[in-house]
């Protein structure tokens, strides 16, 4: 990315090889903080932090363990499938998406994606300055707007049609982001929760579409499936696991 | 106090720390600097980059539960086989017959929840922050493998029970590699040491669990930690600037 200027190749053993070079590479290094701010000793500072941090979480998951008691079933029996059959937590989004999208797409395509789009988030020389999306002349600010909409009417439309049943999960948080994103459009305000909202990049938005569709997947798999991957209400029939 | 410096004088405990006590800022930096676990920091640390706020301590406290994990997981490992019904049945001495057996196991069960939604919460915080971006994005790049690594390890450790939960769990896991296209039956074939999840594959999930996927994490996190130095330490907006979400 950077090209070098000057370079040279200072020999292994200088004893035998005397020679002084001047190196100027224009080569990228984060530079040692040389500003100003305030600066503390790691010890005692940072180090009593950490323990402290260490202590807390191990106290936390102690009593937890001390107070609940992990599951254990029957043993393992292959004749026998429990309804429903349900992974832990973290994994719930997944299952849930396994109600909409044969295995293929919602257990191959869509975690390979998603995980494919995190790695190369920091590559995608998409803004990286993470100027705000609402940022700009008001030609561009059209522009922009009628993309997000655009975007928006589209995924809704493959969300609700492409799926064994419309997957909602997905498409509750994505128009809850497209509003919360157009807020800025329509009002000028610089402070408060609009200004919150305006200065919000468009990275923030996919990402915080990203985690709200996940919570969703999640909350519903954990809370509002029962038998048959039947919609239940927790409060009416009882949390199935 | 005089105990104390004539202990820290002494031969035996300069061989082993060559340093005095820390009272002076000059022993404090040695303390650091001179020690193989405390040298991943720097001597001195900006006070906005070790404030609670900044980074909730995620990334560090991911670190604990996976320190914890380990401490219990061997100690689980002491009485555990992963045979067919043994490893049923050592659930079951857990319970009424090791001393605080219930206990070992959950601790190691709550903690891997914990450590699953640290390293997400870890990773929504360094997303949020923008420190993703150059030059960072390549610790980006293993934080992500290292979040894949943290749910293979949980998936792989829910089989080891053998129960009714661990078998159908990770059923449902299995089918989704297989529908892999034309790779999936070979993946499925691979990863269960047969069609079916029976002994075979109880022993492939103990290893990977135990062994494989713990040392590639621990080399895993040793190389995100050194970056984080080699990229300037933690992310922080230029003085003066405010945050830019
Ligand atoms: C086992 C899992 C992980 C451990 C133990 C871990 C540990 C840490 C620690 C101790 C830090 C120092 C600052 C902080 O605490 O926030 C850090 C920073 C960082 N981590 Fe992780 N991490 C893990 C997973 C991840 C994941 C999943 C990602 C992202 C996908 C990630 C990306 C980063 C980045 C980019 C930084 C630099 C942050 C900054 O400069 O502000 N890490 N990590």
């Amino acid at each position: 990315m950077s090209a070098t200027r000057f370079a040279a190749e200072p020999g292994e053993d200088a004893r035998a090889v005397p020679v002084r070079l001047l190196v100027v590479q224009e080569e990228e290094r984060p530079a040692v903080d040389a500003s100003a701010e305030p600066q503390v000793m790691t010890f005692p500072h940072l180090l009593i932090r950490e323990l402290c941090a260490f202590l807390a979480l191990s106290l936390l998951l102690v009593v937890l363990s001390l107070l609940f008691d992990g599951p254990l079933e029957e043993i393992a029996n292959p004749e026998k499938t429990p309804n429903p059959a349900k992974a832990p937590w973290y994994f719930l989004g997944l299952q849930e998406l396994l109600h909409y999208y044969p295995p293929l797409i919602s257990g191959v395509i869509l975690p390979t994606l998603v995980i494919f789009s995190l790695v190369v988030v920091p590559y995608a020389h998409v803004n990286v300055t993470r100027a705000p999306f609402a940022a700009g002349s008001p030609a561009e600010r059209r522009r922009k707007l009628g993309w997000l909409w655009l975007a928006t009417a589209a995924l809704t439309l493959v969300f609700l049609f492409t799926g064994a049943h419309a997957v909602w999960p997905v498409i509750g948080p994505l128009w809850f982001c497209a509003l919360l994103a157009t807020v800025p459009f329509l009002s000028d305000a610089k402070r408060g929760v609009i200004g919150l909202l305006a200065r919000r990049s468009l990275p923030f938005w996919v990402y915080f579409w990203f985690l709200l569709v996940a919570t969703a997947l999640t909350l519903v798999g954990v809370f509002f499936r029962g038998p048959g991957w039947a919609f239940t209400l927790p409060w009416r029939d009882g949390v199935y696991h | 106090m005089m105990d104390l410096a004539r202990i820290t004088r002494s031969r035996v405990f300069r061989s082993l720390v060559r340093h005095g006590y820390p009272d002076s800022n000059r022993n404090r930096a040695l303390a650091v600097f001179s020690n193989f676990f405390l040298h991943v920091h720097p001597v001195k640390v900006r006070l906005r980059a070790i404030r609670f706020t900044r980074t909730f301590y995620l990334g560090g406290l991911s670190l604990a539960a996976f320190f914890l994990l380990v401490v219990s997981g061997l100690m689980l490992m002491f009485y555990y086989h992963p045979s067919v019904p043994r490893a049923y049945e050592d659930m079951k001495d857990l319970e009424f017959v090791v001393s605080s057996g219930v206990f070992l196991r959950n601790l190691h069960r709550w903690s891997a929840h914990a450590m699953v939604a640290l390293v997400f919460l870890h990773m929504t915080r360094v997303f949020f922050a923008g420190a993703y971006r150059p030059p960072r994005e390549f610790n980006w790049v293993i934080g992500v493998l290292l979040f894949v690594l943290t749910v293979l390890l949980s998936y792989t450790g829910y089989l080891l029970p053998w129960d009714q939960l661990a078998f159908w769990a990770v059923t449902v896991g299995a089918n989704m590699a297989n529908a892999v296209p034309a790779l999936g039956p070979y993946a499925k074939f691979l990863l269960l040491g047969g069609t079916t999840i029976n002994e075979n594959a109880l022993i492939r999930f103990y290893v990977l669990h135990c062994m494989l996927l713990p040392m590639l994490l621990l080399v895993g996190i040793a190389v995100h930690l050194w970056r984080v130095r080699k990229d300037g330490g933690i992310y922080l907006p230029p003085p003066g600037e405010g945050e830019n979400p």
